[in-house]
């Protein structure tokens, strides 16, 4: 089996890798009467890395979450953010972490250009109103009301406004659920710059191909109970043995047709797993690798990465959860 | 020319953007409580629903029980009795209604939930919105006084009780209004609101006098802020007779408490 990688470079030397934890859990218990949603969890995140949290609904991976920004109150165990306990010290780290919601949490009658002078108002330190704009991609429909926008654009002003406070640590709650591909580029490149400053980014999503492109590391819950965490190269590499597939990631959607022809395959054996996502069943071949890499060089379009002999992280999590991924 | 090279200083300036800070702060409290409050007066200006709740109506009913004398009165103008009762009304709308029913609906689109997370804190936060019912009343006593004047309202009273009399409401309908917000589903706190606006209009010595009512339903009607409110705005107003005790006594019971129970009931989401 052979394995070949080609990973876009990260040049920034901003990035800041610490082995101390920013975030730490031990032993957290989070019940709802007589049901334990996370039972027992302990796991670390460090500034500088992409810690994604997966697994099916009613897996624990919210209470998780919305106990490490303070909602929730553990009944057990010990929860330090930036060295504080957030259910104490709210009003402190409020000011240093920033929070994605999933869905909504603007007024929709407030156009984004309101929403992030409001939002800029609330700290001692900022990014201007305008560079949230701009970095979300948002000039164009500014003063539009957040009910007109898209659910694209309502993901990048979410994620505009969770970074208004130069936060150290960003919990991002499905970042990419209903954004289109060009959209999906944006956050992606914002996700990484936030990464390569030093920022401790902990994410939840259904969408694993995502994860696997994002993540640095990965924790993997069911029932509460953490059942696997490792970096996304120790994990991917479990699953490799026996694995006869190409994986191909492109910065532009392809057309599966062309791919499949260029690279002397049925239809059937390239599939699209997300646009900019592609799995072809079919041993990574120096020939083949060649005639995809030809391929794209003719389109004109860049190379994300490129992987043979590797399992995603799909099969991977599917094969941990079995079937109660029913989401996932 | 000009505009690619600006362009291009601003893709490298962008690309340079700091997105994470060190032990970053909090803005000083008046900061974020002078801008939440801008941004509820903005928003409360912008619903349509809550400008006709908290000006319109009050207007029509002010100007038409005022020409048609179909209720019964209790002073020799409708005027007289109407004017007071309307600006009760006014507040009542503002505080409980409006603002009950703009929180209800805030929670259910994770809007306070996404506040909760940043520094604005709840202090701030409630302080903003009772800043913005209280701007909102000042220009609805403006307009309800010009309108009660121009059909021959003629006041004589206490203008510096009154004033007191409307915070005390503010508070005790803003609580209730909360409270509902606190408990209730969204659209359950829409119906409940509406409904509760329509009985207090009813029961609140607004537009019918509580002397009409039976003893049993009059001594129940006292007991609701709405009543101790308008009462209490007649007599300020009048100069007919001071506030009667169980006026104040009501309004400040249901000041302490309503507030109460609307902090205790308080959720972000």
């Amino acid at each position: 089996m052979t394995e070949t990688e080609t990973q876009a470079p990260i040049s920034n030397p901003k990035r800041v890798i610490d082995n101390n934890p920013i975030v730490s859990c031990k032993d957290v218990v989070i019940a709802y009467g007589s049901t334990r949603a996370v039972d027992g969890l302990s796991f670390d995140a460090f500034a500088g890395r992409v810690l994604a949290i997966l697994g099916p609904n009613g897996a624990g991976k919210t209470s998780t979450v919305e106990a490490l920004e303070g909602y929730r109150i553990p009944s057990h165990g010990n929860i330090r953010v930036l060295g504080h306990d957030p259910a104490k010290n709210s009003k402190t780290l409020s000011a240093r972490i920033g929070v994605m919601l999933q869905e909504g949490g603007i007024h929709p009658m407030m156009s984004p250009i309101e929403a992030t002078h409001l939002f800029t108002k609330y700290y001692s330190d900022s990014i201007s109103p305008d560079d949230i704009i701009q970095l979300t991609g948002l000039e164009h429909v500014a003063k539009r009301p957040y009910k007109r926008l898209s659910g694209g654009e309502k993901q990048r002003l979410s994620l505009g406004l969770a970074l208004t406070g130069r936060p150290e640590v960003v919990f991002l709650d499905e970042p990419t659920a209903g954004v289109d591909p060009q959209g999906r580029l944006g956050i992606r490149e914002i996700i990484t710059r936030l990464r390569e400053q030093g920022a401790c980014i902990i994410l939840t999503t259904h969408e694993l191909p995502e994860a696997e492109r994002l993540a640095d590391e990965v924790l993997i819950l069911n029932k509460g109970k953490n059942i696997m965490q490792g970096s996304m190269h120790e994990l991917l590499s479990l699953g490799s043995k026996g694995a006869n597939t190409i994986r191909l990631r492109t910065t532009l959607p392809l057309d599966t047709t062309l791919l499949a022809q260029a690279v002397g395959l049925d239809l059937s054996e390239v599939a699209e797993e997300l646009p900019g996502n592609y799995l072809i069943k079919a041993t990574g071949t120096p020939e083949r690798i060649v005639a995809i890499t030809t391929f794209l060089a003719t389109m004109n379009i860049a190379i994300d990465s490129l992987t043979s002999g590797m399992v995603s992280l799909e099969e991977i999590y599917l094969s941990l959860i079995g079937g109660e991924a029913n989401d996932g | 020319m000009t505009v690619s090279h600006t362009s291009s200083e601003e893709h490298s300036r962008q690309a340079e953007l700091e997105l994470v800070g060190h032990s970053g702060s909090a803005a000083p409290f008046i900061r974020r409580l002078a801008a939440q409050t801008k941004m509820e007066a903005s928003m409360t200006l912008k619903r349509g629903e809550s400008l006709l709740l908290t000006l319109g109506i009050p207007i029509v009913l002010l100007v038409f029980f005022a020409e048609v004398h179909i209720l019964p009165a209790s002073t020799k103008k409708p005027i007289d009795f109407l004017s007071p009762g309307i600006l009760a009304l006014a507040v009542m709308s503002t505080s409980m209604v409006s603002l009950g029913i703009a929180t209800g609906f805030e929670r259910s689109y994770n809007v306070l939930k996404r506040l909760g997370t940043t520094p604005l804190g709840r202090p701030a936060l409630i302080a903003s919105k009772i800043t913005a019912v209280l701007l909102v009343e000042i220009v609805q006593t403006v307009i309800l006084i010009l309108v009660s004047l121009a059909l021959g309202w003629k006041p004589n009273g206490n203008a510096g009780e009154a004033v007191i009399i409307i915070i005390l409401g503010t508070a005790s309908f803003s609580g209730i209004g909360l409270f509902l917000a606190g408990t209730l589903k969204a659209e359950v706190n829409l119906a409940v609101a509406n409904g509760l606006y329509l009985l207090l209009l009813l029961m609140g010595n607004m537009i019918i006098p509580v002397s009409k009512f039976p003893s049993w339903m009059a001594t129940l009607a006292r007991a609701l802020p709405a009543a101790a409110l308008s009462t209490g705005l007649f007599h300020s107003l009048s100069h007919s007779s001071p506030v009667p005790a169980w006026a104040w006594l009501v309004l400040i019971a249901w000041t302490i408490a309503a507030p109460v129970a609307a902090a205790i009931s308080w959720r972000w989401e």
